[in-house]
């Protein structure tokens, strides 16, 4: 099954050959992974994209956790989420009916034009897999020229992140504290 | 007070305590090297010149298992490195708390190719807990304040720091940080007490226990609690290869060694017992065998420091993360707490007699063959002679698997050995680390003809200090273990496991001014031992031993536990 886990590690020299090097190394698959700096200084949040059974999942996440620098690490797929990807396509937009199909494509889809040329379009689209995955679908036989994708980034829904506050204030020790690096 | 990174450095390792470094010059760690030889006695810091870098990282293991200290080693850049990398991972394969520093390239020249240069933090992430590059001054002396409290706390392991040049010659204020905090590391020491509760009440219950003992429960120093609770509980016990000593041999609830060579009764107890207690041990393939097959009526309880190791390759009905002399205090509390409430201990007459019916129908045994000096023979002389009182190290082949079966140790720290990594060549500077942490204890060597010659190359060293390490030399002329594994699963085609020319090894140590003497007839190996081990400084015993002894009982690779070979 695929699972997104969250990764907040300390921004240091080598960081993310230390995690991508972790999986490598334990023959885990890394999907996608994505990287930038959050709030605090010096710490930045992975998201990673995996799959594997229940057993190598939770290795992974262990593994990870054993990092010295790995502050927290959360298998996002547990909970309730939000899950985000960008894509940007350079598709064939030439004038006529073809503009006309593409530019219908990217207002059903909300997606943005950001560069116009005589025959093509640059387009974003943000959203979860499946929508990006139909949105490509459909530009196919159009022509796709090029594409890049960002891969998911993730967060925890806010209700479930109040929840889990709940708990951690109540809970004096959880029956095995597997899932919160501590 | 301001002073030049080299010192810093030496200085760092005088807060930690540190008494004694292996290492090797070269051109990245000189100003280091300058700051030896002109300041380390007066910081009370011996550095010992080791003949190859892999053996200053092997001389660290062994001091450090023999003492529980954290090992310390130095090396240059590039070469330097390079060939400590086995030693390095030999020591985070068995959880060895070692620094080691290596030299690198100046700042400027870094991914250059320069001369010397490696990727030295590249090379050994995946076989160090931890390691750093340190880029300037002012991060060395933290930097190593960091290194050494990762390196021995939590599961311990080693970690590197790679020092460039110029950071060695830079100059900035000298202070040590007391203490330390690491937003990002922080083991869990204390086990969840429900877990505890849980896991007693199934010790309390079970018909069938047998308690499982690895090297984390030495790392931990839980020794008397590990005892406390065989005793109590009334628990058969068995250790790891890592694990040994432990628990006393001795003792009467000791089961030996389990696993690949482990004891036929050991075994046994193993598969059919109704709860496995494993405390600080990771069900290493080496002692479960075909995991499908492995203990399948039983219940697991599974203490250790390190959260990925459970439920990593059995299933786990009790996990309890945690330190296992801490771990195995809470159990002693909770049985307290439990026996007081009335709880009886299931009675456990009827297992205790079928194990040693077990042991009685397949003891360890060897048969004698005229005036041949059986390997085993040797090892028991061992014990004998010694009463089992000495630091003993092991290579890696059979001879390892002779002493871990047969010497008995009853005392922890006093077994050293290869046992994850499996590296040949680790025996002899091992030793040497031990004698040098314990200058008035016996330590003895006992290696192979095929790892000696991986190593011998510190025969010189223990000659320049007079290191007292008595080295074993049990010569079968051949590769044993690999020999051993083609007769029995390659219908006897020796493939390049004889080693047809082999130095005299007598003459050999005597040309490095090391004393030597050998025997060659069965009715000659106590006296030559006794003299040998009773002779001053370090000295060679070679004992030239029957050629094709196999070690019994041995589970096939990839087999089932009760499928073990008996002879
Ligand atoms: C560095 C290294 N290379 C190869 C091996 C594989 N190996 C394991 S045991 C062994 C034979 C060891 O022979 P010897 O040192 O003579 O000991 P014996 O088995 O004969 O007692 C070999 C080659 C190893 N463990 N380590
Ligand atoms: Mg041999």
């Amino acid at each position: 099954m695929k699972h997104t886990i969250s990764v907040h590690v300390e921004n240091e020299f080598g960081m993310l050959t230390r995690v991508a090097g972790l999986f490598s190394a334990r023959g885990y698959q890394v999907d996608t992974i994505c990287v930038a700096p959050t709030l605090e200084p010096g710490v930045s949040r992975m998201t990673l994209t995996t799959h594997g059974n229940d057993h190598v999942i939770q290795q992974i996440l262990q593994q990870t956790r054993k990092l010295i620098k790995v502050r927290k690490v959360v298998d996002m797929t547990a909970s309730p989420h939000v899950e985000r990807e960008m894509v940007m396509l350079t598709v064939n937009a030439h004038m006529g009916e073809q503009r006309q199909e593409v530019l219908s494509l990217v207002e059903i889809f909300r997606a943005r034009v950001v560069d116009v040329s005589e025959d093509a379009f640059i387009l974003e689209l943000t959203g979860n897999f499946d929508k990006i995955e139909a949105f490509i679908g459909l530009l196919k036989p159009i022509g796709i020229l090029d594409i890049v994708r960002t891969g998911p980034v993730a967060m925890t829904r806010v209700a479930a992140v109040r929840a889990q506050q709940l708990a951690d204030e109540e809970e004096e020790f959880s029956e095995l504290t597997l899932n919160e690096k501590v | 007070m301001k002073m030049r990174g080299a010192r810093i450095l030496l200085e760092a390792l005088r807060c930690e305590g540190v008494k004694h470094v292996f290492g090797y010059p070269g051109g990245a760690v000189l100003h280091i090297y300058d700051e030896i030889v002109q300041t380390s006695e007066e910081l009370g810091i011996t550095h010992y010149l080791v003949r190859h870098e892999q053996g200053s990282l092997f001389a660290a293991a062994g001091y450090s298992q023999a003492t529980g200290k954290t090992g310390v080693a130095l090396v240059t850049s590039g070469p330097g490195g390079t060939n400590a990398v086995t030693g390095i991972a030999n020591a985070f394969m068995d959880s060895i708390p070692i620094v080691v520093f290596t030299g690198q390239v100046p700042t400027h020249l870094i991914g250059n190719d320069a001369f010397q240069e490696a990727d030295l933090t590249g090379i050994t992430r995946s076989c160090t807990k931890h390691n750093y590059l340190v880029k300037k001054v002012e991060d060395l002396a933290p930097t190593i304040k960091e290194a050494f409290y990762v390196a021995s706390s939590g599961r311990p392991g080693p970690v590197l720091v790679d020092l460039p040049k110029d950071v060695t010659a830079q100059v900035c204020d000298f202070s040590y940080p007391e203490t330390i905090e690491l937003e990002s590391y922080k083991p869990q020491v204390y086990g969840n007490p429900k877990q505890v509760r849980r896991a007693v009440q199934a010790m309390i219950e079970a018909e069938r226990p047998v308690l499982y003992i690895g090297g984390g429960a030495i790392a931990a120093g839980a020794y008397d609690e590990v005892r406390q609770l065989a005793e109590r509980l009334d628990l058969p016990t068995t250790c790891t290869l890592m694990g040994l000593g432990g628990f006393p041999a001795n003792h009467p609830l000791s089961l030996g060694m389990l696993g690949m060579h482990g004891g036929y009764w050991t075994n046994m107890a193993v598969n059919n017992c109704d709860l496995l207690i494993s405390i600080g041990a990771r069900f290493d393939d080496r002692v479960t065998g075909k995991l499908s097959d492995f203990a399948v009526g039983a219940k697991f309880i599974h203490v250790d420091i390190d959260p990925s190791c459970i439920g990593k390759n059995v299933r786990c009905d009790f996990p309890v993360i945690g330190d296992a002399k801490t771990v195995g205090r809470q159990m002693l509390q909770e049985l307290d707490a439990q026996l007081s409430d009335g709880v009886k201990i299931a009675p456990r007459d009827a297992w205790h007699e079928q194990i040693a019916e077990w042991r009685r129908q397949h003891p360890f045994s060897f048969k004698e063959d005229g005036d041949i000096i059986k390997p085993q023979q040797v090892i028991h002389e061992l014990r004998r002679i010694t009463g089992g009182k000495a630091y003993v190290s092991a290579d890696v082949g059979q001879h390892q698997m002779w002493t871990a079966q047969l010497y008995g140790f009853d005392q922890p720290r006093q077994w050293l050995n290869s046992g994850g990594l499996g590296a040949m060549g680790y025996g002899f500077p091992a030793a040497i680390g031990a004698a040098v942490a314990h200058p008035d204890e016996l330590c003895v060597a006992v290696v192979g003809d095929g790892g000696f010659q991986m190593s011998l190359n510190e025969l010189a060293t223990v000659r320049q200090y007079n290191i007292p390490v008595k080295i074993l030399l049990i010569n079968n002329g051949y590769l044993g273990m690999v020999r051993q594994w083609q007769e029995q699963f390659y219908e006897h085609r020796y493939s390049h496991s004889d080693m047809e020319v082999a130095p005299d090894f007598v003459r050999l140590a005597e040309a490095y001014g090391v004393t030597a003497l050998r025997a060659t007839r069965k009715d000659e190996v106590a006296h030559t031992l006794e003299k040998g081990l009773n002779l001053p400084g370090p000295v060679l015993i070679e004992m030239k031993v029957a050629r094709e002894e196999n070690v019994f009982p041995i589970v096939p690779a990839g087999a089932a536990l009760k499928d073990m070979i008996l002879a």
